[in-house]
């Protein structure tokens, strides 16, 4: 093995094994997955569990059943948004975003899902983000789990709804406020508990970003089935 | 050392003309390579102080999560990015550039003859990871793990890279020898895959992202084969340079290393999908990532064994010299790391490790106590020949391995350990189909290990701290006059050695 052009070949065959079958190959697969209705129907309408035939005998994977609603769904642009405000502040560095199956891990069992996450799922994610550590919880779901004045105190200091947590405070997406003689108290203030409250006359109010967050952190729900994934009992 | 103090009978051998001769060769090609060589070592130690301080930072967070929590810029997740960019990109590929040049440019007795392409290119690549780290900072960071530095530096980086690896190409196509060691397949091979990663991965991560989970897919094919790649073939070919030069003795086995080289090659670029282990993956490419993982034993075995064959009886030896103390201890830990890399790769094992410490101790055992400690090997034994200067204290080597070798088995314990226990807690199911522990319970019991791991972290500072005075001091000492002319060693040679 001496040559340049021959170890060349060799090293250059090596990479573009694994290139080939983890990026295109699997890009190649996963290229026509498309928002689903929960089930597949056949050309006539009837509800099919895998590949059937049409009428011409030609191999179908089945249709959305008209009427029915698509998932996932388009995310609002707010939420589009905050997705950019997660991606800033690095929370896929301690929160997944992925659902493992029943009877591997706890996932379901914890509560962070009613079914397995699958990748239909991701579909129309412009950054997926599956995440690799959970320091804290999996947050596939966690606009499903809580209400958007417990997230704005959360991401005040979340030592305010959890107090055992070591996740870090993001105030300055918040701003405090005098409170206006004219027009009161602003609709969007945040109330806080006891010994978190701002000094009289003052509030504090989400910036925008903070608002985006919450959009995005509130979109994350798997709250449908999809023909391939069903909910646990 | 026998190459500095020929003895009566290297005098009188018959090869002694030819062995001065390519000593001559050997000191033109240092010449060639003194300035950007010492540059890279440069860049990359002091990048390893910046990525230190973002470690402990970080590691201050953990404890203290409202320690800096209302400046914006020092957030937990950017300080952490910030943290592996500048040690990946920063301390580990211009160790890397440092050490893989100037092996790859002795092997072929090739001078460089244009330093100051070279040169532009080790500029410009430092400048983009400057540039890209403080893009993380203030809030341009794509969330992809270990491409977290901006669109807007990676053409710098690329188009740096391509000027500075070229160089290794250059030297093995006009290359003055007709043999060709196993350390050249290793360094031409790393220059030439990483290129290949990060182009790929940009385009389908950052600039036209792909549909879906390809981006994850794609995401793990990347960060594990620079790793793989890149990092492990500079680490082991410098490892298969260093040991026999050293210690004088040939490398155990040619076959051993010829083997060792291809699968490697071929079984490392499939592992990374195991990072999606139980994820909404398609199941075959895990299964595929599972396989070649487990079959990485064969090349990380072959490789252990034709190192310790190597070593075998020349320990005391080998224990004087800064060099090797460094690298055998980052060849044991290749060996050990890259074994339960494999184990961790099965599912039953990644159910637990999967989401905890434990790989973040897995990717520190790998980085630092394999591949930093042989750099730092390769380093202690390249600066002086580029330098003609000897390393000012044994004291401070001394201090250096002691507080890393300590501070990162420590870091890598409580890590796995802690990770281990926190992943049979989380997948604890009672019989009634509840958690047996809450999430609560697992944040509290992780808190002591966090101090732990902070302590450990601290040791390693101080090691760096040495290594970093001991670089400074023997780059700015004023006279020549009163250095020693005979190599630091960390033990005296014994008396029965002597006598």
């Amino acid at each position: 093995m001496r040559s340049l052009p021959l170890l060349f070949l060799g090293i250059f065959f090596t990479l573009a094994f694994s290139w080939t079958g983890i990026v295109l190959v699997s890009n190649v697969q996963l290229r026509d997955l498309d928002p689903a209705t929960s089930t597949l129907v056949n050309d006539v309408q009837e509800p099919i569990s895998g590949v059937t035939y049409d009428k011409n005998g030609a191999e179908m994977m089945g249709n959305n059943m008209s009427g029915d609603v698509v998932h996932p769904q388009v995310k609002s642009g707010s939420a589009l948004r905050g997705q950019e405000v997660y991606e800033q502040m690095g929370c896929l560095y301690c929160h997944s975003q992925q659902v493992r199956r029943a009877g591997y891990g706890s996932d379901i069992a914890r509560g962070w899902g009613q079914r397995q996450s699958v990748a239909r799922d991701y579909v129309l994610e412009d950054r997926v983000m599956l995440g690799t550590m959970r320091t804290g919880p999996d947050l596939a779901n966690v606009g499903l789990r809580y209400d958007a004045n417990w997230q704005f105190q959360h991401l005040y200091n979340p030592k305010i709804t959890s107090p055992y947590s070591i996740m870090p405070p993001y105030g300055f997406l918040f701003e405090k406020q005098k409170i206006s003689d004219v027009t009161g108290p602003s609709d969007d203030a945040i109330t806080l508990p006891g010994d978190w409250a701002l000094d009289e006359g003052y509030e504090l109010v989400p910036t925008q970003r903070a608002r985006d967050l919450v959009a995005y952190l509130l979109s994350l729900r798997q709250d449908y089935e999809l023909p391939e994934a069903k909910f646990e009992q | 050392m026998s190459s500095q103090s020929p003895t009566l009978l290297d005098s009188l051998s018959p090869t002694a003309e030819r062995q001065e001769a390519l000593r001559a060769r050997l000191s033109e090609v240092d010449r060639s390579m003194r300035t950007p060589g010492t540059f890279f070592v440069v860049a990359a130690v002091l990048w390893l102080m910046v990525g230190t301080l973002f470690a402990l930072l970080t590691a201050i967070k953990f404890t203290n999560p409202s320690f800096l929590g209302h400046t914006e810029i020092f957030t937990f997740g950017r300080v952490r990015s910030a943290h592996l960019n500048s040690v990946i990109y920063g301390w580990a590929t211009n160790a890397g550039f440092a050490v893989g040049l100037w092996i790859m440019a002795r092997l072929c007795r090739t001078r460089v003859r244009h330093t100051r392409i070279l040169m532009a290119g080790a500029v410009f690549w430092n400048l983009g990871v400057i540039g890209g780290i403080i893009g993380i900072l203030k809030g341009d960071m794509v969330a992809v793990e270990w491409l977290e530095m901006p669109g807007y530096v990676t053409p710098l980086l690329a188009i740096s890279f391509a000027l500075i690896g070229v160089w290794a190409i250059i030297a093995f196509r006009w290359r003055q020898t007709d043999h060709v060691y196993v350390s050249q397949w290793y360094i031409l091979a790393a220059f030439f895959w990483l290129p290949w990663l990060y182009t790929t991965a940009q385009i389908l991560l950052v600039f036209e992202p792909a549909k879906g989970v390809v981006q994850s897919l794609t995401n793990w094919w990347f960060a594990h084969n620079v790793l793989g790649l890149w990092l492990t073939p500079l680490g082991l070919g410098t490892a298969y340079y260093l040991i026999p030069k050293v210690l004088g003795r040939p490398i155990y086995s040619y076959y051993l290393s010829v083997y060792g080289f291809w699968t490697l090659a071929l079984f490392y670029n499939w592992a990374g999908v195991h990072h999606l282990i139980g994820g909404p993956v398609p199941a075959w490419v895990i299964s595929a990532g599972t396989v070649a993982s487990v079959m990485m034993v064969i090349p990380v075995v072959v490789v252990a064994v034709n190192h310790h064959m190597t070593v075998v009886g020349l320990h005391r030896q080998g224990w004087r010299s800064p060099t090797i103390r460094f690298i055998v201890f980052g060849a044991i830990n290749y060996t050990i790391v890259s074994l339960i890399g494999s184990a961790m790769a099965l599912r039953d094992v990644n159910l637990s490790t999967h989401f905890t410490d434990f790989t973040v101790g897995h990717a520190h055992h790998g980085l630092y106590a394999f591949y930093t400690m042989i750099m730092f090997g390769g380093m202690y034994y390249m600066l002086p020949r580029l330098l003609n200067r000897e390393w000012p204290s044994a004291f401070l080597i001394k201090t250096h391995f002691w507080m890393t070798a300590l501070g990162i088995l420590l870091m890598v314990n409580v890590l796995q350990i802690c990770g281990w226990i926190v992943g049979e807690m989380m997948n604890q199911v009672t019989q009634d189909g509840t958690v047996a522990y809450t999430f609560q319970q697992i944040v509290e019991f992780r808190v002591p290990w966090h101090w732990l791991r902070s302590v450990s972290g601290f040791m390693i500072t101080i090691g760096h701290f040495a290594f970093f005075i001991n670089v400074v001091w023997m780059l700015f000492r004023p006279s020549k006059a009163d250095q020693p002319s005979q190599p630091t060693l960390l033990t005296r040679p014994t008396a029965e050695a002597n006598a």
